[in-house]
């Protein structure tokens, strides 16, 4: 499934939304969670999952081609925990 | 930085704000995207969210797993598991965002 298709099930459901309403209505909500998580904030739907920012520490990387050493900065990344009633769905029990 | 919890009622508040329907009706349509998300997940189909990201399902075999705290073997079950590849705007936001 892909956000057009999402976009388009929901409007099938509302058939008193106009679409570009249903767009704006699904694009607020994962530019909310995106923004959420860029204060580093996190983002908690029961049931379905968390969204959370991790930190990586500073690290000697390297270039996988020439083999170099190169530094690579403290960095922050997203990062998901599926919720457990979403995990029992997925493994058929409820 | 935050570490302020959001929950799906600041989701549906964004709605609310950024549509003008009614709060009960915003409600109900962020739970309608959940739904739709973990109905297809569940079918074992890919969501794939541009500018997002990727949720996916991925079998895992069974095997043998141990009691850390007794060591006993026990039998782990084959299951499937929810990852979530975050993309790359996405990922650019979040260490933008979080950079001291």
């Amino acid at each position: 499934m892909i956000r057009s298709e999402l976009i388009q099930m929901i409007a099938e459901e509302n058939p008193h939304l106009f679409q570009r309403d249903v767009e704006r209505i699904v694009n607020t909500i994962f530019e909310e969670i995106t923004e959420a998580m860029a204060r580093g904030d996190r983002v908690e739907l029961r049931g379905f999952g968390a969204f959370s920012v991790k930190g990586r520490d500073a690290r000697t990387g390297r270039n996988p081609r020439t083999g170099e050493a190169v530094s690579v900065e403290e960095k922050h990344v997203p990062f998901f925990k599926t919720g457990k009633a979403l995990r029992d769905r997925l493994n058929g029990e409820g | 930085m935050g570490e302020k919890t959001l929950t799906r009622m600041d989701l549906s508040e964004a709605v609310f704000r950024e549509v003008g329907l009614s709060r009960n009706e915003s409600a109900q349509l962020v739970e309608s995207v959940l739904q739709h998300m973990s109905d297809a997940l569940a079918r074992g189909e890919q969501v794939k969210i541009s500018s997002f990201g990727t949720f996916s399902v991925r079998d895992k075999a069974a095997r043998v797993g141990r009691n850390p705290k007794t060591g006993d073997e026990v039998p782990i079950s084959p299951r499937r598991v929810l990852t979530f590849r975050p993309s790359h705007l996405m990922k650019d936001r979040v260490a933008a965002g979080n950079r001291n």
